[in-house]
């Protein structure tokens, strides 16, 4: 099958790569572009793992094909930190143990950094709920929640 | 600071950073499907359709003339004349003469791409003959079951059980039926627990590489470098030393990933393709049908107990399928469920029994979950009979230091006790209950394990320290590594960086598994310290012109040991290793061996429920784990193990489970099905970290990560009776089985 | 010689025996002596068994067997 030429924006920079019309936005983030710190753990939009913004929105980019990604602006894990400052986020989920194999963990900063833009109070219900999508197998959630509502606390100014 | 009866520490008991955090909160850390080659091509495996099928044909013609194909491989393709586990390996790897289990590989490609891999797996051609099948453990031991194997029986099994009953197990002591005369009320259940997958977010991924020299590389997500290494070296048929296994970051594995599966066929494919590097990376439902859950299992219980709550005799009967190979986790189940309790007699026995399913793999404390499922379930049932309050139950018949354990020799030091007085301690056991709640315990047990263990660690010329470990971390083992080195070597934690590394780089090391690594590896690493600081103490002792032995090593440094040794000012570990080069060479400390002194560890869980009577569906409103952990050395990745095992387990016990048709198709392979449970499933997971510390181990460890998958299953059970008095024997319990449990206990 | 203790399934092998004493001093000299006494214990002790010396599992075939110690037989442990 002929490849398409897809341009679109990472993180802010510019690409351009030729997809196989088959292949998701998560392959074409992996095998053309190099960014690997988005993970497939399903390729059924089940697990999160492969969590990325969309022109803001948040989608698992193993459910959107890599031409969809034309003209549009994605966001992934490699983006999150500003240079060497950590997202609070990333800061925090070093600091409260959220993370054991840390497979899950670009994709749940991802989603977690969506949350906290569109809602920066949320409770813990909220946290749960919103976090639904993107599964654990090795903490039980207890620290990653207890990481994102610190993060949001911080983000909101607040002394922890 | 950490402190004990005898020690105080600077670092052991504190939480730094993990040394990995920040590559894996940025996406950096590499794992089984980030690496790539020069040249790489991309491998698919071709799996059979059918429960149970004799392979009458494959006709790979049409595959190997699609563009960009390098190589097919079949059976053909592998070497012969392998027995044992290395034949069930292989057999596994790919199938021979039959495919036993839906997903079972029948063949592999590799091609330059994986969309043209994909596509040449679909043009590859099997005939099946189908034959007749069966998935349940209890069908598979009838006598008109289909036989799976014929002689795969190994002789512990007794003439005259059906083939598919390939291992027999039966221990006892004491006098069981005078147990039951004795006793006030005897009860006895079935229980049946379903197959569940490990779970891993990580799909299997490989990236193997192998000349027609028989030499070859593989980067690959595994527990155990040098268990992969022998096991693809078999299949294969290479030398070991000749394949160097490199870990990459591992994606969780709870022992399905101690084990291979289609790692060999990257090696194969590679051989076959001119030894062009060959990336294999699984599907989710590939990693559903096709690797190892764990077993499931029909067992028999009567316990018998006086109305004071002492137990007087134990009875089980164990019936395990591990699909169509040997090595169904029975024998361990059958240790572990009676372990928290003194029992004057227990007869045991156990069946491991093929069933057309993928050859189970080792789950968090193998076999443990379901033995106490059923006991647990059991003794909670009879303390209702009774009227006794269940932690007063386990109180009385709890097992202490010196006494026989149900499987027979006495236990060594131990903290049940420990961890039944905090458990009974804790605020969340007084919480009022509102309608429809309910309140379960439950118990658990595991052995924890020692194992092949080689590490190595070296000075730096600065005085920092380097370790080299063979166990992958999966939780935090770097951390807690680095952190007994550290406190060992009387340096900052930060100055301590380890390593995993590849199998070119250390002796043969078990994987992480059985809670080891922390346990094993670190021990290891306060051995190699030790060795390190014994040799800079010699350095020392030259310089000042004195004795080694009037030497002694305090905060890292090397210090006189008392005012007749002479007179000179520490010598700090960056004064010595700055100067090592001149002074006799490099410093560093190895240390092999089997590590005795494996501490076992109990733990306590309660759990408060709430039924919905109209759905019956099961929501956990809190949940409690107490768990000895001998000593805590990051507690927050301690805690980490108990919340993760404890949310497998409520997984099992509640929504997971394995799924045939008729047809013996495996009908939910994807996570949207197989359910495992998600953030808003779960409340908070209350911990308890109980410190009797193990005296096998230089800090006290005993292994974390093993226990706390085991009691949920009856706890939850039990806090549903509490909740609703219906008792479910089966698991999962999802809201139809609830519901109906519900509806027959009100029917009465 | 020291009583090894064995696990009630393996006394097919053993004439019904439960309790078998064997000269060694060495847990590999036990299993070696079980098999000698008893070959049909063979491929079982070969497939892979912990020998539990009091309350431990003895790590070795040369870990010691001291004087007076209690014996059991019981099957390869491993983990997850």
């Amino acid at each position: 099958m002929s490849k398409i030429h897809v341009t679109t924006k990472v993180n802010g920079d510019p690409v351009e790569f030729l997809a196989d019309p088959r292949e998701t936005l998560l392959d074409c983030l992996r095998d053309r572009l190099g960014l690997t710190g988005s993970k497939e753990g399903c390729g059924t939009g089940d697990c999160g793992a492969c969590s990325v913004i969309l022109d803001g929105r948040l989608v698992c980019s193993c459910l959107v094909l890599g031409v969809e990604a034309q003209g549009k602006a994605v966001e992934t894990i490699e983006g999150m930190a500003q240079g060497e400052d950590l997202h609070p986020l990333q800061r925090k989920f070093i600091e409260h143990a959220a993370l054991q194999c840390g497979f899950c963990t670009p994709g749940i900063l991802v989603a977690a950094k969506a949350l906290l833009e569109t809602n920066p109070d949320p409770t813990e219900t909220e946290v749960r709920y919103w976090l639904a999508g993107n599964l654990c197998r090795c903490t039980g959630y207890d620290k990653i929640i207890r990481a994102v509502m610190d993060a949001a606390a911080e983000l909101r100014g607040e002394a922890a | 600071m950490a402190k004990d009866e005898y020690r105080e520490f600077r670092l052991v008991g504190t939480r730094p950073d993990r040394p990995d955090g920040l590559d894996k909160v940025t996406g950096r850390a590499r794992y089984g499907a980030d690496m790539t080659a020069p040249g790489m091509l991309w491998g698919a495996v071709v799996r059979s359709p059918h429960a149970h099928a004799r392979i009458v044909k494959i006709d790979t013609s049409k595959a190997e003339a699609l563009e960009g194909v390098k190589a097919v491989v079949t059976r053909a393709d592998l070497p012969t004349g392998l027995t044992g586990e290395d034949w069930d390996l292989q057999e596994n790897t790919l199938a021979g003469e039959r495919a036993l289990y839906d997903g079972h590989a029948v063949a592999a490609v590799a091609a330059t791409s994986a969309l043209i891999a994909q596509e040449a797996a679909r043009l590859v051609e099997v005939d099946y003959e189908v034959l007749p099948h069966v998935t349940d453990v209890d069908a598979a031991m009838a006598p008109d079951a289909p036989v799976i194997r014929e002689g795969a029986a190994d002789p512990t099994v007794p003439e005259g059980m059906h083939p598919n009953v390939v291992k027999y197990f039966a221990f006892d002591h004491g006098d069981v039926e005078a147990g039951f005369a004795q006793a006030d009320l005897v009860m006895e259940r079935t229980y049946k627990t379903e197959a569940t997958h490990q779970g891993y977010i990580e799909p299997h991924a490989c990236l193997g590489q192998l000349g027609s020299d028989g030499k070859g590389e593989m980067w690959v997500c595994t527990q155990g470098q040098w268990f992969i290494r022998r096991m693809c070296a078999a299949v294969v048929g290479i030398e070991a030393a000749q394949l160097r296994v490199t870990p990459s970051e591992i994606g969780g594995g709870f022992g399905g990933k101690t084990t291979i599966f289609m790692e060999p066929l990257s090696l194969a494919l590679s051989r076959k393709a001119g030894g062009r590097p060959v990336k294999i990376v699984m599907s989710r439902s590939e990693v559903l049908r096709a690797t190892g859950p764990t077993a499931s299992a029909s067992m028999d219980v009567k316990i018998g107990m006086k109305k004071d709550g002492t137990i007087t005799a134990g009875k089980a009967t164990f019936r395990m399928q591990g699909g169509a190979f040997p090595g169904a986790p029975v024998d361990m189940a059958l240790y572990c469920a009676f372990a928290p309790y003194k029992m004057p007699a227990v007869e045991c026995e156990g069946f491991d029994v093929l069933a057309n399913r993928p050859k189970c793999a080792a789950y968090r404390a193998p076999g443990s979950p379901m033995g106490a499922f059923a006991v647990e379930s059991l003794l909670d049932e009879m303390c209702r009979k009774l009227g006794i309050d269940p932690m007063d139950m386990r109180m009385k018949n709890a097992v202490r230091e010196g006494d026989r354990a149900a499987y027979g020799p006495k236990f060594g030091s131990i903290g049940l006790v420990e961890v039944l007085e905090a458990t009974r301690a804790h605020p969340n056991l007084s919480i009022p209950l509102g309608l429809n709640q309910g309140r379960g315990i439950a118990s658990g047990y595991w052995f924890n394990h020692g194992g092949e263990t080689s590490v190595s660690m070296a000075i730096s010329e600065d005085g920092t320290a380097q370790v080299s470990v063979g166990t992958p971390d999966i939780g935090g083992s770097r951390a807690s590594i680095a952190l007994m080195t550290a406190e060992t070597l009387g340096i900052p934690y930060e100055d301590v960086r380890v390593n995993v590394v590849e199998t070119g780089a250390l002796g043969v090391n078990e994987p992480t598994h059985g809670s080891r690594a922390t346990f094993a590896s670190g021990k290891a690493a306060v051995e190699a310290a030790q060795h390190a600081i014994k040799e800079m103490c010699r350095r020392a002792a030259a310089e000042w012109g004195i004795e080694p032995e009037a030497v002694e090593w305090v905060d890292g440094a090397a210090q006189p040991a008392g005012p007749n040794a002479g007179k000179f000012p520490p010598m700090t570990i960056a004064e010595i290793a700055g100067k090592m080069g001149s002074t006799g060479g490099p410093i560093s400390g190895h240390h092999e061996s089997v590590p005795g002194g494996v501490g076992e560890s109990f733990g306590c869980h309660v759990v408060d429920v709430e039924v919905d009577p109209e759905t019956g569906g099961v929501k956990i409103l809190r949940y409690l784990v107490v768990q000895d952990a001998g000593r805590a050395i990051h507690p927050s990745y301690v805690e980490g193990q108990y919340q993760g095992g404890a949310a497998q387990g409520i997984g099992w016990a509640l929504n997971e489970g394995y799924i045939y048709g008729e047809d013996g198709r495996l009908q939910n392979p994807v996570f949207l099905d197989y359910r495992v449970p998600v953030a808003s499933d779960l409340p908070m997971i209350d911990t308890v970290i109980v410190e009797v510390p193990n005296p096998g181990h230089p800090y006290g460890v005993r292994g974390v990560g093993e226990t706390g998958i085991t009691p949920p299953l009856p706890a939850i059970a039990n806090a549903i009776q509490a909740a609703t008095g219906a008792r479910l024997t089966e698991l999962p319990m999802n809201p139809p089985r609830v519901l109906a449990a519900i509806k027959a206990a009100k029917a009465g | 010689m020291v009583a090894v203790h064995l696990w009630s399934s393996l006394t097919r092998f053993t004439d019904g025996k439960r309790v078998v004493e064997v000269p060694g001093v060495t847990a590999g000299e036990l299993l070696s002596g079980l098999k000698a006494a008893y070959p049909g214990l063979g491929p079982v002790l070969d497939g892979g068994v912990s020998v539990v010396i009091d309350d431990a599992i003895a790590p070795s075939l040369h870990t010691p067997v001291p004087d007076g110690a209690e014996v059991y037989l019981m099957q390869r442990l491993k983990g997850g």
